[in-house]
């Protein structure tokens, strides 16, 4: 049978705040156990919470930069569960009347294709605590430092076929919340997590399967991971005519599976009403427009200038504006050397690959954004040849200085002075006389292969210097002759 | 000096009469002698309470004067008081002392009033006899036989009995009005919002109000200015201004209309009541009020609309007390379940698990839109009953209860019966307006209270109406025998 995928994400993004939602306790990661709790976060009695304006703020820059609705008022309310990590005994979150209603984001799939998904809704809640069940034997230590921390947690409508999109979503996501400066997106450490919701169906079939949600995945390899398996155990299941239950799944990196939390009967009844302790939020209109002038160019805005001003594919386009910071690399590199395809070329290739070796972020690269467009009009200009810019582009990376610099050092400046070249292929020739009779009697197809044994030779000659182009013609004359 | 109104010991501590310290020591000297039969404090704070004495006496000495400096008081045990076990009556939190102080208790402090200590109340706030007490029931002074009202229960019997001039309380279904009814006090619960709830347990949150009971109007006007205003740290705090409360006293009723809901007035009420506030109401008509009929067509439903939001919040209120942080933990726990499962089991009582049970019914799948939904219509009805009626008058007048204080014990196994002697006092607690019961008379030797009801924030109109009242009536000034 042919089967076909529904996914559904819920993401958590953590607000950048520099105080929680609720109190006025700092929000900084990996400080000692329980010093950044307060008698808010503790829960002690008497306590009531006062709502973190920077977080309505953020709220709605989302919501403006997903095109989404936001009502004039919006309510906190009670999801009740008793867990040690949750203070209160219940999490102050929204529930009927989110500050984000319904919304989409464009994101571009590898194919080149853009996919509109419609966002349901965001909402604004408080982290739990955490547990820590090792170094207390036979007890659970709790650390309630994160209580309180700001989330946004964002639902795409299940509108996405297959594990790659619902990577390509919450990387755009992931993108999008950082280009607002709202989320630090560090998913290492709990900043950005997501939820997965998955069911199969025949294919054709209009009602949705019996879905099951994978909870808390914190990176885009065991999003893809997780649903890809997720997906092929459902299919599995109901072919050996078993049936999906809805319940809650855990994904296990290590054992790349999924397994059962928690199923749908288990589950809490949260009893959600509106919390007592905080009144509606209202947000005046005005507030929302002044916003949306405040809202920085978006990636999808990004991404379509970069199609439309530099000729680029939607895909090298949508890597490009990926990020912020990689965006503005480009554009630094691109404005020096005027050349947008071999801009993008270099910040794809060789930029790239070192920042991946290497593991660094391209706020951190070894090579400034005014080193490689210099070096790329050394490129233009004809001073060095590609595979000699190479070279240089590792100098940079070492630390060596800027192009101009490093080919002055070095001597790798282009030899563009024809009669030079001349005598340098002259010799190359004589050295290979018997090579240049056997190319004189070969046919077509042999000449070309040997052609590039001469250029070979040429260039080792030149020590790569002669300029390839030249060498090429003024060879092909030589051989020709 | 114990039969002094708190205004009448300022006047005399300013006038040098007695000194904080002698005043304070007699009253530590009544508490230790006559509270053993009435079980009204929880905690007595008497080492710290001889310190601020002699710190305003110190104060009073250098000239500088504040009408509260020096004032002793004590507090309902739910506000938190840093240092200081703040028990909710409860066994969850007999051992919790709290590292924080409440807003109200803050403020009065500031003003320069004296912790005596913390005072009984029902369990958490739930119960309108001070009986589900885990420390045991106060007794009313004037029959110690019969209950004194709750929650607000040690906050009443403390005055009533004058060990303490003037006490905290809380109202979120009456818990200041009934007790004040059935101890012969002035006791106020203004507008919800009007005192910052910040470091008061919470309840019901949306109908918790803190508030105070005392002898006199005056009292009460002088305790609401010192406490009354914004507070940044509770957001259901108003940021309306406050008014001169005091300055108000005098306004004379010429002109006041006033409002009889025919509703407080039908078969449930003791009829012995009904002549009380008729005579209550003669006396204000020589006073210059004029009186007409109105109508709350709501008021029948609002017992029922009380009881299921005030238990939805307290089942999530409460869900804080679970062992984990602070409070009463169960020996030996096996796992976390039961951890929970016997911490609260053993340390809340009958009456708390009862509204827990209830709450968390209400809330649930299935039955959210059956209960808590259509309770909060009611709710709404009721708050539109008010609004309609308070355009015609000024002032709602009716008894503050149907029935007298009753003896201990007999209604513990009767909630529902308990719950309905609410009816006259959770309907403000329901639109949020104020209210104040004040004494108006005696049945058999046991007071009677008149409630008074305005609209939103007009708490001066209430106290100038019962100040006015005691102005020419000597109710409040009696006290039961033996004290």
């Amino acid at each position: 049978m042919q089967w076909e995928t529904v996914i559904g994400l819920e993401i958590h993004a953590q607000l950048a705040t520099n105080t929680k939602i609720f109190s006025g306790s700092s929000t900084t990661f990996g400080a000692e156990p329980n010093t950044q709790a307060s008698l808010i976060d503790l829960a002690m009695p008497g306590t009531l919470p006062v709502l973190n304006e920077e977080a309505v703020r953020m709220a709605c820059m989302f919501g403006l930069a997903v095109d989404a609705h936001i009502a004039e008022h919006n309510i906190f309310a009670r999801k009740n569960y008793f867990y040690p990590d949750l203070p209160k005994g219940y999490q102050t979150s929204q529930m009927d009347d989110p500050i984000v209603g319904l919304g989409h984001l464009d994101i571009a799939l590898e194919d080149g294709s853009i996919k509109r998904v419609g966002i349901t809704r965001a909402h604004l809640e408080e982290d739990a605590g955490k547990s820590l069940h090792e170094d207390f034997s036979g007890m659970t230590g709790i650390d309630l430092n994160r209580a309180g921390t700001p989330l946004l947690e964002i639902v795409s409508e299940p509108e996405l076929s297959n594990a790659k999109e619902a990577v390509a979503y919450a990387k755009a996501i992931h993108t999008l919340v950082r280009y607002l400066n709202i989320c630090d997106g560090n998913m290492a450490e709990g900043s950005f997590r997501c939820d997965c919701n998955v069911s199969v169906r025949p294919k054709g079939q209009t009602t949705l399967g019996t879905r099951t949600e994978i909870k808390n995945v914190n990176s885009f390899r065991f999003i893809e991971r997780s649903i890809n398996h997720e997906i092929q155990r459902q299919i599995e299941l109901i072919e050996d005519g078993g049936k999906v239950t809805q319940e809650t799944r855990l994904y296990d990196p290590n054992k790349d599976e999924t397994r059962s939390m928690r199923s749908k009967e288990e589950a809490n009844d949260y009893r959600y009403f509106p919390c007592p302790d905080l009144l509606p939020v209202h947000i005046p209109r005005d507030m929302l427009e002044n916003l949306r002038t405040q809202l920085p160019e978006l990636p999808t805005q990004k991404r379509e200038r970069f199609e439309a001003a530099f000729g680029l594919s939607t895909y090298d386009a949508s890597v490009l504006s990926a990020s912020r910071e990689m965006a503005d690399y480009f554009e630094v590199v691109e404005k020096i050397c005027q050349d947008a395809k071999l801009a993008t070329n270099w910040v794809m290739g060789e930029l790239s690959s070192l920042l991946n070796k290497e593991n660094l972020d391209i706020s951190q690269s070894p090579v400034s954004a005014e080193h490689l467009g210099g070096m790329l009009l050394r490129i233009k200009d004809n001073t060095i040849s590609g595979k000699i810019a190479k070279m240089v582009f590792e100098a940079m990376a070492a630390g060596e200085g800027d192009a101009d610099q490093i080919i002055e050092q070095r001597g790798l400046k282009q030899v563009t002075d024809s009669g030079a070249i001349e005598a340098m292929l002259d010799e190359v020739l004589a050295a290979n006389a018997e090579q240049v009779e056997q190319y004189r009697v070969s046919d077509e197809n042999k000449r070309g292969k040997m052609f590039g044994f001469f250029v070979g030779q040429a260039m080792r000659a030149s020590k790569g210097k002669a300029n390839p182009q030249q060498v090429n013609e003024l060879l092909k004359q030589k051989l020709d002759q | 000096m114990h039969q002094l109104t708190l205004a009448n010991i300022s006047k005399a501590l300013a006038a040098k009469q007695f000194s904080v310290r002698e005043l304070t020591s007699h009253l530590l000297t009544r508490i230790e002698q006559l509270d053993p039969q009435l079980n009204s404090f929880i905690t007595l704070s008497k080492d710290s309470a001889l310190q601020q004495a002699e710190a305003a006496d110190e104060l009073r000495s250098t000239g500088i004067s504040a009408p509260l400096l020096g004032v002793p008081l004590a507090h309902k045990d739910l506000f938190c008081t840093e240092g200081v076990r703040t028990s909710c009556a409860s066994k969850m939190l007999d051992n919790f002392v709290a590292p924080y102080t409440a807003a109200v208790v803050d403020n009065l402090n500031k003003a320069g009033c004296i912790s005596l200590g913390k005072l009984n109340m029902d369990e958490f706030a739930m119960g309108s006899s001070g009986e589900t007490s885990f420390y045991g029931a106060s007794k009313n002074p004037w029959d110690t036989s019969r209950v004194p009202g709750g929650s607000s229960s040690g906050s009443a019997v403390a005055v009533a009995a004058r060990l303490v001039p003037a006490s905290t309380g809380s109202d979120s279904g009456g818990s200041i009005r009934q007790p004040a009814a059935f101890t012969g006090l002035t006791g106020i619960k203004p507008t919800y919002g009007r005192i910052s709830r910040w470091g008061m347990t919470a309840y019901a949150s949306s109908f918790d109000q803190a508030g105070f009971l005392a002898h006199t109007a005056e009292d009460c006007a002088m305790l609401l200015q010192a406490t009354a205003g914004f507070d940044e740290r509770d957001s259901t705090s108003a940021q309306q201004p406050v008014d001169n409360y005091v300055e108000a006293l005098s306004q004379p009723l010429k002109g006041l209309r006033v409002g009889l809901p025919q509703e407080y007035f039908d078969s449930r009420l003791d009829s012995r009541i009904g002549d009380v506030v008729h005579t209550a109401i003669d006396q204000l008509k020589q006073l210059g009020a004029t009186f007409v009929d109105i109508s709350l067509p709501s008021l029948p439903h609002a017992v029922p609309a009380y009881y299921v939001i005030a238990s939805a919040e307290a089942s999530t209120n409460l869900a804080r007390f679970d062992g984990v942080r602070y409070g009463y933990r169960c020996e030996d726990p096996k796992d976390l379940e039961d951890l929970y499962l016997r911490s609260r089991n053993e340390a809340f009582g009958e009456e708390v698990k009862r509204r827990i049970m209830i709450g968390t019914y209400a809330l649930s799948t299935g039955y959210y839109d059956a209960y808590y939904l259509k309770a909060q219509k009611i709710r709404r009805l009721i708050k539109n009953d008010f609004d309609s009626a308070f355009k015609n008058v000024d002032l709602i007048l009716g008894p503050t209860t149907p029935n007298l204080p009753w003896q201990l014990g007999s209604k513990v196994n009767d909630p529902v019966a308990a719950y309905l002697e609410d009816i006259y006092t959770v309907p403000a607690n329901l639109a949020g307006i104020p209210g104040l019961s004040m004494p108006a008379g005696m049945i058999d030797g046991l007071p009677v209270g008149v409630q008074l009801l305005a609209p939103y924030f007009q708490e001066a109109r209430l106290l100038q109406v019962a100040h006015q009242f005691q102005q020419h009536t000597d109710w409040h000034a009696r006290t039961p025998a033996g004290f």
